[in-house]
């Protein structure tokens, strides 16, 4: 048995968020993935950003593929209802169960070998319907469950452990999600606690399809020399582009941005997402310039992380939908039933 | 050549070039029948093309109400001179054939034992009419026209139809008019009108109404409450969305905000699709995919997660002839094995199997019933023949007072008022155990996930936890087996010889072939399928009979074999009466399989 139940321990003094919750209530069960593994981190920094945000448990759907990344749902947020589904199939039924209840909030985790490979022809089409739900890559560029063998995100010349070389081109999921039309691009590091957790934040709040590809290495089987999915590969080679924070609707923004390369953008819920640039050069804003950016540092062999590429303003899959704004899990039957009148009306054109 | 008179028991086929308009003529010429009130069915033959090549529409009229096939035509209409050679052949002897005689055809279309009619419908409609468009339109409808006086089929039962048609665009009206006219004086000036083969009113279609298959499954999944349907375009299920789709508009938009009571997804694949139906279902909706058997083996995956995940679903799998291209505007029932035992591991799901459109709306909605009271995927084997022709079947009927069984829920309040909840604890001992939905209290929460769970919903990859599961599942089965449709049974009129098991698109044809047999001396019980897992009744049937015919459409005799496996029958009790070109089962290959089966055992 891998199932251990995590001891919810409680001690005064611990902070409390808005609904009285501390942040023990947003842990899920121990996990069992490898002592030191990217994920752990990608697991606390959620448990972090739901705990800020205030978001209440039953709230939240988990949902997930295969894989190392897929078992993560598991720990965090116990009091939400999670689903480990098929290999690659996350982004469906996360549509599935947003389709039906629009109030929940999703999020969707998934790794580099899941929505890059057999998965990215789901990956693609949740990005394009702007499916309201936050999508986690945790990319380590391995299949870590069934011991090492290269993903569709390794870099051409990254060396497997036993010293093999990829020779193929790697899929780089954010610059795949800005040409599939996403509203939400980012990317960030497990090892970076102070980007990510204001970047998930962000993404739970962006009122669509919120990519996030979070370079989380794999210690047992992608952490050596030559890989280019290592802790101190990503740590030497990381290039941040800008800063992300999120200002709740309530609260004041406290400017500790210089005056000129912060922007701040409303969300529909009344909170402000700080931006604040990097690289004077970057706009997050413009689909080419975020290319062109990913596209220069990636030939010299950078990682460019922060939020790439945000348009707050495109409408999401219901509101192209059309679907009304109450759930339609909370339909009446009267409201969905036309009635035996109508039956038989209807059927008078059938003579 | 003697010429037998028939009066409403005749089979019309029109054979025509597809995208030609001949769809709405021979519509209306059904239509028209009806109104007389002469039972009818059509079965459009059609290929798997947008435009050009060659098609047949086949009716069926007959005072009895069968509404098979048979091997017979009465009047062919043939439009297409491709296939003349094909449509003369075919003719029954003594039967006619209208051809069009703008380009004369005699020594093409030679025949001594059935009667020839050359009438220009090309030459006409291009005399009449302008545009190229109307001129080919046109001189289909100038065939009815044709048959109206050759068949005598009420001119003013048309006009009606025409007038109620294009209501909006009355110019339509004349045009067709005219072109119903130019046929219909032509035939009465160069030919003894009525032919001995004709229609004559009657108090057939009281109550009835004429409908396809998918268009009744829609109205099911309307009635039934869903409103997450998720699918890939596929022939023959295309039609059930595309139904379910405008019955959803005229019924579930708001007329004030705009905003729509339901969710239609179509997905990037059938596997995507299966999984938006588990979302949705898991969320707490009712929702379905339509699809056929390609369709079927992309879910597979999925239906096997959600048989041992619990998660109710409604699969609604039209069937078709496959593998791929060629053959798929072809019907068969041949996804039985596949769809009973769907996926990998041990899996099996409960089949619902109408046998016409009436029975898709009923079955439909029964579907989301079962799926929900029994928290697992449910098929609805419905065929192309069912899904895709018109029917005459009985009006649908709704009670206002059915409520939809959601089965067993855990609501908020429960959750609140209990200690502790487990997913997959069956407490009732009838196998199913309550859910919960998302969104609803942090105590129902539960993780799903394949096979490693326990009986309380927690990981687990202890084998005994495991079979544990697998045995409750079990139960759930037999609890399935008393709650699915029953067989419906057809007792012979005296002891009987034999019995006969049919499910589906294959009944009016045995139904047929009952009667025939019956005129034969022969005596047969007829059991038809509504439903698998088999009842009680399935097997009390087998115990009476020493020698059954199971009809059906596929090659291998699949239905047979799924008796074999689930009952207690003997392969030698078991006999296959099987069809599989594709076309609708005609009802005279059940009667003389069966005749001539029980003729060579007299013999032997």
């Amino acid at each position: 048995m891998t199932y251990i139940a995590k001891p919810k321990v409680q001690w005064s003094g611990q902070r409390h968020n808005e609904l009285g919750l501390t942040i023990r209530d947003y842990e899920g069960g121990l996990s069992t993935l490898c002592a030191g593994c990217g994920h752990d981190s990608v697991t606390a920094a959620l448990v972090q950003a739901f705990w800020e945000l205030a978001i209440r448990p039953e709230q939240v759907i988990k949902l997930s593929g295969i894989g190392c990344s897929s078992k993560t749902p598991a720990y965090f947020l116990s009091g939400s209802h999670g689903f480990n589904s098929v290999h690659g199939r996350m982004p469906s039924v996360a549509t599935g169960a947003l389709a039906a209840n629009r109030d929940l909030i999703a999020v969707g985790i998934s790794g580099d070998g899941d929505s890059l490979s057999i998965g990215f022809g789901q990956f693609a089409h949740a990005v394009r319907r702007n499916l309201n739900v936050l999508y986690l890559i945790e990319n380590n560029g391995v299949y870590g469950l069934t011991k090492g063998q290269f993903s569709a995100s390794a870099d051409p010349g990254s060396k497997a452990k036993k010293g093999e070389e990829n020779r193929q081109q790697s899929i780089d999921p954010i610059a795949t999600a800005i040409t599939l039309g996403g509203s939400f691009a980012a990317r960030s590091f497990s090892g970076d606690k102070n980007q990510l957790v204001p970047l998930l934040k962000a993404g739970l709040t962006h009122p669509g399809c919120a990519v996030i590809d979070i370079i989380s290495p794999c210690v047992t089987f992608n952490d050596h020399d030559g890989s280019t999915k290592s802790y101190a590969y990503t740590r030497a080679h990381m290039e941040a582009a800008t800063f992300t924070d999120l200002v709740p609707p309530a609260k004041t923004i406290e400017t500790d941005y210089a005056e000129g390369d912060a922007t701040s953008i409303t969300l529909h819920d009344g909170s402000r997402l700080k931006l604040k640039k990097l690289d004077p050069e970057y706009d997050p804003g413009n689909r080419a310039v975020a290319l062109k950016f990913l596209e220069d540092h990636r030939v010299r062999g950078q990682i460019v992380t922060g939020l790439l590429y945000l348009d707050s303003d495109m409408p999401d899959f219901h509101a192209v939908s059309g679907t009304s704004k109450k759930p339609l899990t909370s339909m009446s039957h009267d409201e969905l039933n036309p009635g035996a009148d109508a039956l038989a009306k209807l059927q008078e054109s059938m003579r | 050549m003697t010429s037998v008179q028939k009066i409403n028991d005749f089979v019309i086929k029109i054979a025509t070039v597809n995208g030609t308009g001949s769809a709405s003529a021979n519509s209306l010429l059904m239509k028209a029948l009806f109104r007389m009130g002469i039972p009818v069915t059509g079965k459009n033959l059609f290929p798997s093309n947008i435009q050009g090549l060659p098609t047949w529409y086949e009716i069926r009229a007959n005072h009895d109400g069968y509404n098979a096939r048979t091997g017979r035509v009465d009047m062919m209409v043939a439009m297409n001179a491709q296939t003349y050679l094909k449509d003369l052949a075919e003719v029954s002897p003594g039967g006619y054939l209208i051809y069009d005689s703008t380009w004369p055809r005699d020594k093409q279309l030679k025949r001594d034992d059935i009667h020839i009619i050359g009438i220009p419908l090309a030459k006409m409609a291009n005399e009449h009419f302008g545009a190229a468009r109307v001129r080919i339109l046109m001189k289909n409808i100038a065939y009815v026209g044709a048959l109206c006086a050759l068949m005598d089929i009420d001119r003013d039962v048309v006009r009606t139809l025409l007038e109620e048609t294009f209501a909006a665009k009355p110019k339509l009206i004349d045009s067709n008019l005219e072109a119903i006219n130019l046929g219909h004086d032509h035939a009465r000036e160069h030919f003894e009108c009525p032919l001995p083969i004709r229609a004559e009113a009657m108090d057939g279609t009281r109550d009835k109404i004429l409908i396809e298959g998918n268009a009744a499954a829609a109205l099911g999944c309307l009635y039934a409450g869903a409103t997450v349907g998720a699918w890939y375009p596929i022939t023959p299920s295309t039609s059930l969305m595309d139904a379910f789709e405008a019955y959803c508009r005229k019924f579930r938009v708001d007329p004030d905000s705009g905003e729509k009571r339901y969710c239609i997804v179509q997905a990037e694949d059938e596997l995507a699709a299966a999984g938006m139906v588990l979302g949705a279902s898991w969320a707490g909706a009712r929702a379905f995919t339509p699809t056929s058997g390609p369709g079927i083996s992309l879910m597979s995956e999925f239906i096997g997660f959600a048989y041992y995940t619990e998660i109710p679903a409604v699969f609604f799998d039209i069937q078709r002839v496959g593998p791929s291209t060629g053959m798929p505007t072809r019907t068969q029932q041949c996804d039985i094995m596949s769809a009973a035992y769907a996926s990998h591991g041990d899996t099996r799901h409960p089949l619902l199997l109408p046998a016409d459109p009436a029975e898709c709306f009923e079955l439909a909605a029964e579907a989301f019933d079962l799926a929900d009271q029994l928290q697992t995927p449910v098929f609805v084997l419905s065929d192309l023949d069912i899904g895709m022709n018109d029917w005459m079947v009985s009006k649908l009927e709704w009670e206002d007072t059915r409520q939809p069984e959601r089965g067993k829920i855990f609501d908020a309040e429960d959750l609140a008022n209990m200690e502790n909840y487990y997913r997959f604890l069956d407490i009732d001992g009838d196998g199913v155990a309550a859910r919960t939905l998302p969104g609803s209290h942090p105590r129902g929460a539960y993780f799903v996930r394949g096979s490693g769970h326990n009986q309380y919903g927690g990981y687990t990859e202890d084998g005994e936890e495991y079979q544990q599961v697998l045995d409750r599942l079990m139960v759930k089965w037999e609890t399935a087996r008393n709650k699915v449709p029953a067989p419906e049974l057809t007792a012979a009129e005296q002891r009987a010889d034999c019995g006969i098991i049919a499910f589906g698109s294959s009944h009016g044809a045995v139904t047929e072939a009952l009667d025939r047999l019956n005129e034969n001396g022969i005596h047969a019980d007829y059991l038809r399928l509504r439903a698998f897992p088999f009842s009680d009744a399935v097997q009390e049937f087998l115990d009476r009979h020493d020698r059954v015919f199971v009809v059906e459409q596929n090659r291998d005799a699949q239905m047979r074999s799924l008796l074999l496996l689930e009952t207690r029958a003997r392969r030698d009790q078991l006999i296959p009466v099987l069809h599989y070109n594709g076309m609708p089962i005609p009802s005279d290959i059940v009667f003389e399989s069966i005749r001539d089966h029980l003729r060579q055992e007299a013999v032997a």
